[in-house]
């Protein structure tokens, strides 16, 4: 029996790294996309391109606008005397916010009276809108603390201490990066890809070139079979969650305070089930192309109902039951915490329990589902 | 594993939704004979071998395939046989001796015995100075000789082959004719599908099919006699003239193109030939010559379908 999937497996590592096609997808494409989402995709707001009216023009109002800058948030792409300029250049999209400062606005200030400044935003962006918005709130509210605050204009001015005041500090990722969120949950989704892909078309291939007919008249057994077409699969994912958990930690700089272990343990589970979906859908797709359309009709539903970009907890309630079938979901909790929070078993063993049920559930079907008869 | 028949089957019976294969097929193949299952394409020859196989259930019948039974032991029987399919099936992004010993291991030939295997099935393909090469850079006639070494590298007992000379150059397919005889001789029985009417004269034992069903079964010598009516060969300046002529002329049954002559399927050849030589003589296109000539095994197999096709309609009527 061992000679048999021995001799599968050898096959199946010879035909992959033979094709230059299958060796880009297993190699290249994790870390391109891995790339992508270290740089490119970024939820991170920052340098937003700020137009600025100072009609005050006082020592008071250019200390406002220096600190809008100084905060590395607001890069000012242009100042200008004429308020309607603003409008402008956030209906071209050349600015995303717009800051006016009314004439009289040390005056104002110097006087104890409520200073006004207002702020237009490009709502286009629902999320880069919002952020923006509020960095600007509470660049403006530390502004008015330190002027008002102590020194200078204590005497004219009631102390404006507001009653609460809120200090918030994030753990496990204390600069919000989205880089450190994205990088792990790539590892999942490229591992899904992979695994479930390979699985599907290499088991397909075999039946379009007639190959399985073959396989199908000799002595080999249905588990042998099974266990040879996935088996190579399972270790090009490891060798991708290594490659990919590398470059993420020495290039991206990602954290990991997690066990590396329990993490490859996790991913072991996790392939149980995203080989088991594979495997199902080769046992319905006649051509590749049929495996490939089944596989993306999998995949996209997958990725975005695990929380890998948009939070389950907003999703309306159906899709939140969803996610419950879907073995990214768990493994995404897994892979994030052991990198970001550095959880242990203790904590993350249903996750664990969760990949195990399902794993075993799919496999098991997809395996009586693989017949060593034709029809 | 019983000593007389390798395959033994009876109404065998395969249906597909409504559609029926394979309709009570029965036959029975002594060991170490060349067995030849003849039939053109669609009329469920691949079905029938496939069943044999264990590759497909069938839908009703029993039967028995080196001693098990093709119901319930199908397993058993894929150690005792060798199939090689219509598809070239090796894999083509592997060299030969990858190949070779891919088989090997999936056959568990015991360790001993493979570098003579090995040897042989490069020996009888004429591969040994190709081994090293890809399968797919391969001619036809080499990968299709590699298929079959890698289909009996386990020396099974019988052979099943589906269509294996289709797409394969004439001198190739002579080639692989010998290399059947061959192992038919040191007793490999031999279960081949063709819709090469020629390559039944290398058959010990034949069998028709058409439409899913078993038409006639004999020795390819026997069989051409089974047919009542005479064949004429008729020469002719204008075949395709005469041909439509001839068809319209109620003197024979049937008339077809036979390479620059014409066979013309008749009750009796010498009142026939008197007939269509007036007939042709009347209208200006003389034959330069009609004789009676032994059906071939094409000619057989036409008639024996009209008259199975005759036989179904008279059925459908009454």
């Amino acid at each position: 029996m061992w000679e048999r999937i021995y001799r599968m497996l050898v096959k199946e590592f010879i035909q992959v790294l033979r094709d230059p096609r299958m060796k880009a997808l297993i190699f290249v494409m994790p870390v391109i996309q891995l790339i992508m989402f270290g740089y490119a995709v970024t939820t991170d707001v920052d340098h937003i391109k700020t137009a600025v009216c100072d009609l005050d023009k006082s020592p008071q109002s250019r200390a406002l606008i220096e600190r809008f800058t100084a905060s590395g948030y607001f890069t000012v792409v242009d100042s200008t005397d004429r308020p309607e300029r603003l409008g402008e250049l956030l209906d071209r999209g050349q600015a995303t916010i717009g800051i006016q400062i009314n004439h009289g606005f040390a005056e104002d200030l110097k006087s104890g009276r409520q200073a006004a400044i207002q702020t237009i935003v490009d709502g286009t962006d629902s999320n880069t809108g919002t952020v923006a918005m509020d960095y600007a709130q509470r660049i403006t509210q530390e502004f008015s603390r330190a002027r008002v605050g102590p020194g200078e204009l204590d005497q004219l001015a009631p102390p404006q201490t507001e009653p609460i005041e809120l200090r918030s500090r994030a753990w496990f990722n204390p600069d919000l990066k989205s880089r450190y969120f994205n990088v792990p949950g790539v590892i999942a989704v490229v591992v899904l890809l992979i695994s479930l892909l390979l699985t599907a078309m290499a088991i397909v291939r075999e039946r379009e070139i007639g190959t399985m007919e073959q396989l199908m008249v000799t002595p080999i057994r249905s588990f042998e079979l099974i266990l040879g077409k996935t088996l190579p699969f399972v270790l090009i994912s490891f060798i991708d969650v290594l490659v990919v958990t590398a470059i993420g930690i020495s290039w991206f700089n990602v954290p990991i305070h997690g066990s590396l272990a329990l993490l490859l343990f996790g991913a072991g589970l996790y392939l149980m089930s995203t080989i088991g979906i594979g495997l199902f859908i080769s046992t319905i797709s006649q051509t590749q192309q049929q495996a490939l359309m089944s596989s993306f009709f999998f995949y996209l539903p997958a990725v975005l109902l695990s929380g890998f970009m948009f939070p389950i907890s907003n999703m309306p309630e159906p899709a939140q039951w969803l996610t419950y079938l879907n073995p990214l979901r768990y493994f995404l909790v897994i892979i994030r915490d052991i990198f970001l929070k550095g959880s242990g078993w203790d904590i993350l063993w249903p996750q664990f329990a969760a990949l195990a049920v399902l794993g075993t559930a799919l496999l098991t079907m997809s395996s009586l589902r693989f017949k060593k008869r034709m029809a | 594993m019983s000593p007389e028949y390798a395959v033994e089957v009876h109404d065998l019976t395969r249906k597909f939704g409504d559609f029926v294969a394979v309709d009570r097929v029965s036959l029975s193949v002594e060991t170490g004979q060349v067995f030849g299952f003849l039939g053109p394409n669609g009329a469920g020859k691949s079905t029938t071998i496939r069943m044999l196989c264990g590759l497909l259930l069938p839908s009703s019948g029993a039967g028995r395939v080196a001693g098990f039974d093709i119901m319930t032991e199908s397993e058993t029987i894929k150690r005792h046989i060798g199939y090689m399919s219509q598809k070239f099936s090796l894999y083509d992004d592997l060299s030969v001796e990858e190949n070779i010993d891919f088989f090997t291991g999936i056959y568990n030939v015991p360790r001993i015995r493979r570098r003579e295997r090995k040897d042989w099935v490069l020996d009888m393909a004429g591969l040994a100075d190709k081994r090293d090469n890809l399968t797919r850079s391969l001619a036809g006639g080499w990968k299709q000789r590699l298929a079959l070494g890698c289909a009996v590298l386990h020396e099974p007992p019988i052979l099943f082959l589906d269509e294996p000379t289709s797409g394969v150059d004439p001198l190739s397919r002579r080639q692989f004719w010998d290399l059947i005889a061959q192992m038919a001789q040191r007793g490999t029985t031999v279960f081949v599908t063709t819709h090469y009417m020629e390559e039944a004269e290398y058959c010990d034992e034949l069998a028709l099919i058409s439409r899913g069903r078993m038409i006639a079964k004999g020795k390819p010598a026997e069989l051409k006699t089974v047919i009542p009516e005479d064949i004429l060969e008729i020469r002719v300046e204008h075949p395709f003239e005469v041909l439509e002529q001839l068809e319209n002329s109620g003197l024979v049954k049937e008339v077809a193109l036979f390479g620059d002559t014409l066979h013309a399927v008749v009750e009796d050849a010498g009142a026939a030939t008197t007939a269509v030589g007036d007939f042709l003589a009347g209208r200006g296109l003389a034959a330069t010559g009609i004789t009676q000539v032994r059906p071939s095994m094409e000619d057989v197999f036409v008639s024996l379908v009209e008259l199975e096709d005759r036989r179904s309609t008279e059925g459908a009527q009454t």
